[in-house]
């Protein structure tokens, strides 16, 4: 138990310390907090009306979010199977940034729930035996049992190893096995289930086919892994920690064969749809062509389809591929291109034209577009206080000290780019004793 | 376990307990105006589910509710929990060859039902449909808005909630906050609803609506007549819906529905289903009836006929 509050109180010692860039970084993403967080009080006391959803489009930039997030949190898998089950050394080592950005997403995607819903405060209805979950009959319960199975396996597996580190022990393979065999399928489960709240509905034409969820996992599993080499490129520039270019590669090959599956099973799906012509067409037309003169989706789809068959290529060609620039390049356009695609390109349409053939064209207000980049930046800054916790740890720059109770701190930076990376290691001050 | 043992942790508990309560009516003090306001708000904060009260829990809401209307509104506002008849499922029936497309059930309802009216929220739908295309929602017009109806070549089709026997929408709410009742109607718990909105996605009938910002119900406006799972002021944040008038329909003797009452043409029908000498039970037997998006299997109470 004492040991624990060791840890504790040093991670935050950890935390506060930094280079100016990692102070500059943290300002940025507190200053973007505090406007979501001004903009959540706002849409808290007018209600729901600030944002452009109405009857007809229920659903908007909130849900959009939310759903290409639970593709992102789902990805750390493409890292735990290689690492965990193949016991694949290059990416073992990383493995636990994939969890810590799975941790990060999976509280994005619960913040983004919560701003969406009317009454945030009666989520104690949501709890079983003290309110009523609706379990198993709503996918909506679902989805709050799996999100939240998979949030405490991810937190639990990736404390657990780091604090071990830092005691400089080996993690119990007995405990951490078993989670993280857990921890696969559960990751299958969060996107799986997301899939079905939307598949299930017989009122919603376009998201009531069977080909959802393998295009949800497909595309999960092109922008989370993208998402991650960007990760990768950053912490290898910014921070101490080396991560091996085979490791990164073996992601990117990954992400070749997603897109590909990906871009297949919407091709199938827009086939079945053309072909047929029926009235169940109207969605996919408002998405891709525009409908009675309604088109506010239309560039983006196309921006969409354009950025993920050029990243498909970029990723598919070993040259571009194991070519740091365009890998990058297809990493960005994979994410971006993933983002409308699984977001507003998923959530919208279904509500387009609406169940009586109305149709209300939908796009964020300015309190929505604030409010969303606010729980992105507490997304961002979770993840920066993980890193910034975890990388040190496997470095060997943060354990306990030699007396077993107070804690070293080798790295006092954090942020530091590559040229200045010696004056950092000399700079250090060393040990940094504390007893209580 | 020593007796003094035992003790001292009574005292213990004890403690901790009152330094809860204390906590509890600070933060309530600190955030609420007036002592007896704040009860009320944590009160209403912590009420179980509809379903889940007991006798006296469910009266001592309504009083609750009655006071609290009462004060907002300034005059005496009536809320009932009349559960549903026995040998009652009710079923509405829409005669499409007379609807006139008046709207005059649409405003009906709002007066009787005390929705926003800013912004308007509006439980019936009616929608104009070309006769060459028959009932084809992707030529229907919503908005008309001509100087006299009916127009030439047109006919008219209402929809609001239907009522259905297998509801979509009750099946995806996340904390059963809506059900259907015995008597058929699908109803919302207002206290419960989280606002989710996953009913509204689910709903093929766009029957659900949702008070996006506060409604705005003049205290003039108000019909002082409510029902706990129907008519009475609505929060912000929660959804609704139609209940069938479940304050009129569901006492003895009860009244017709505000849209079947209102409407000049007579194409509105209500009834006992289970009654076989009822009007509804006649309509559907001898009427040619046909049942809207039949296809989904949710197998509607609401049936629309021609009776010409």
């Amino acid at each position: 138990m004492k040991n624990i509050w060791h840890f504790f109180t040093g991670t935050l010692v950890l935390i506060s310390k930094g280079s100016k860039g990692y102070y500059c970084w943290v300002a940025f993403l507190l200053t973007l907090m505090s406007i979501g967080g001004i903009a959540y009080i706002n849409q808290l006391n007018e209600g729901l009306i600030v944002t452009s959803m109405r009857d007809q489009v229920s659903w908007g930039f909130y849900i959009s979010n939310f759903t290409f997030l639970v593709g992102v949190a789902a990805a750390a898998v493409l890292l735990v199977i290689p690492a965990y089950v193949y016991h694949w050394k290059p990416i073992k080592e990383i493995a636990v940034l994939g969890e810590l950005l799975a941790v990060s997403a999976i509280v994005m995607c619960l913040l983004f729930v919560t701003v969406d819903i009317g009454h945030p405060e009666r989520f104690w209805h949501l709890i079983p035996k003290i309110g009523l979950l609706n379990f198993p009959q709503s996918l909506l319960a679902w989805d709050v049992v799996v999100l939240n199975t998979y949030l405490t396996l991810n937190l639990t597996i990736a404390v657990y190893i780091l604090y071990n580190l830092y005691y400089k022990k080996e993690p119990n393979k007995s405990f951490t096995t078993p989670l993280l065999l857990l921890s696969i399928p559960s990751a299958i489960s969060i996107h799986t289930v997301t899939a079905f709240l939307y598949n299930g509905l017989g009122a919603r034409p376009f998201w009531n086919s069977s080909i959802l969820v393998p295009r949800f996992l497909a595309s999960a599993f092109c922008s989370g892994p993208a998402f991650m080499i960007l990760i990768f490129f950053l912490v290898r520039k910014y921070t101490k920690f080396k991560i091996d270019d085979k490791a990164i590669q073996k992601v990117a090959e990954l992400i070749a064969y997603a897109m590909f599956i990906n871009l297949l099973l919407l091709g199938a799906e827009l086939f079945k749809e053309y072909y047929t012509g029926s009235v169940h067409l109207a969605p996919v037309q408002y998405l891709f062509q525009g409908l009675h003169g309604h088109s506010a989706l239309v560039p983006w789809i196309w921006t969409a389809m354009i950025f993920n068959i050029t990243a498909f290529f970029l990723f598919l060609v070993p040259d571009t591929r194991n070519n740091n620039v365009t890998l990058v390049i297809a990493c960005i356009l994979v994410f971006v291109g993933v983002y409308i695609e699984k977001g507003m390109g998923l959530v919208i349409p279904g509500f387009i034209p609406d169940v009586l053939h109305e149709i209300y064209e939908y796009a964020p207000t300015g309190i929505e577009l604030l409010l969303s980049m606010g729980i992105w930046a507490t997304g961002l800054f979770v993840f920066t206080m993980l890193l910034r916790v975890a990388i040190p740890i496997l470095n060997g720059d943060f354990h306990v000290a030699d007396d077993g109770v107070g804690y070293y701190i080798g790295d006092q930076l954090f942020f530091v780019s590559h040229h200045d990376d010696e004056s950092s290691s000399v700079g250090e001050s060393g040990v940094d004793d504390k007893t209580s | 376990m020593s007796d003094n043992k035992k003790c001292d942790n009574q005292v213990r508990h004890h403690s901790r307990r009152k330094f809860l309560k204390g906590l509890t009516a600070g933060i309530g003090l600190i955030a609420l105006p007036g002592r007896e306001a704040s009860a009320s708000v944590w009160e209403e904060f912590f009420q179980k589910h509809f379903r889940e009260l007991s006798k006296e829990e469910l009266s001592k809401v309504i009083v609750r509710l009655e006071k609290k209307y009462s004060q907002q509104f300034g005059k005496q506002v009536k809320v009932k929990s009349t559960p549903p008849l026995e040998g009652v499922l009710f079923g509405y029936g829409l005669d499409l060859s007379r609807c006139i497309g008046c709207r005059r059930c649409v405003y009906a309802c709002v007066e009787e039902n005390n929705q926003s009216r800013d912004p308007q929220i509006h439980w019936i739908r009616v929608m104009q449909m070309n006769k060459e295309k028959g009932v084809d929602l992707s030529h229907a017009e919503h908005y008309y808005n001509p100087d006299k109806v009916p127009e030439k070549g047109h006919f008219y089709m209402p929809v609001a909630c239907q009522q259905c026997e297998k509801p979509a929408c009750t099946k995806v709410c996340p904390v059963q906050a809506t059900w259907k009742e015995n008597d058929g109607i699908v109803v919302v718990d207002y206290n419960w609803c989280i606002g989710c909105r996953y009913c509204m996605a689910a709903c093929p009938y766009g029957a659900r609506h949702f008070n996006w910002g506060k409604p705005g119900l003049p205290a003039k406006d108000l019909n002082t007549n409510t029902h706990y799972l129907g008519n009475r002021p609505r929060p912000k944040g929660v959804v609704e819906k139609c209940t069938f008038c479940i304050q009129r329909t569901r006492e003895m003797p009860g009244r017709y529905p505000a849209c079947e009452e209102i409407c000049p043409v007579g194409a509105r029908k209500f009834g006992n289903l289970l009654d076989p000498e009822s009007e509804i039970r006649y309509l559907i037997e001898n009427k040619r009836v046909f049942i809207f998006k039949e296809d989904l299997n949710t197998q509607p109470k609401f049936y629309y006929f021609y009776a010409t």
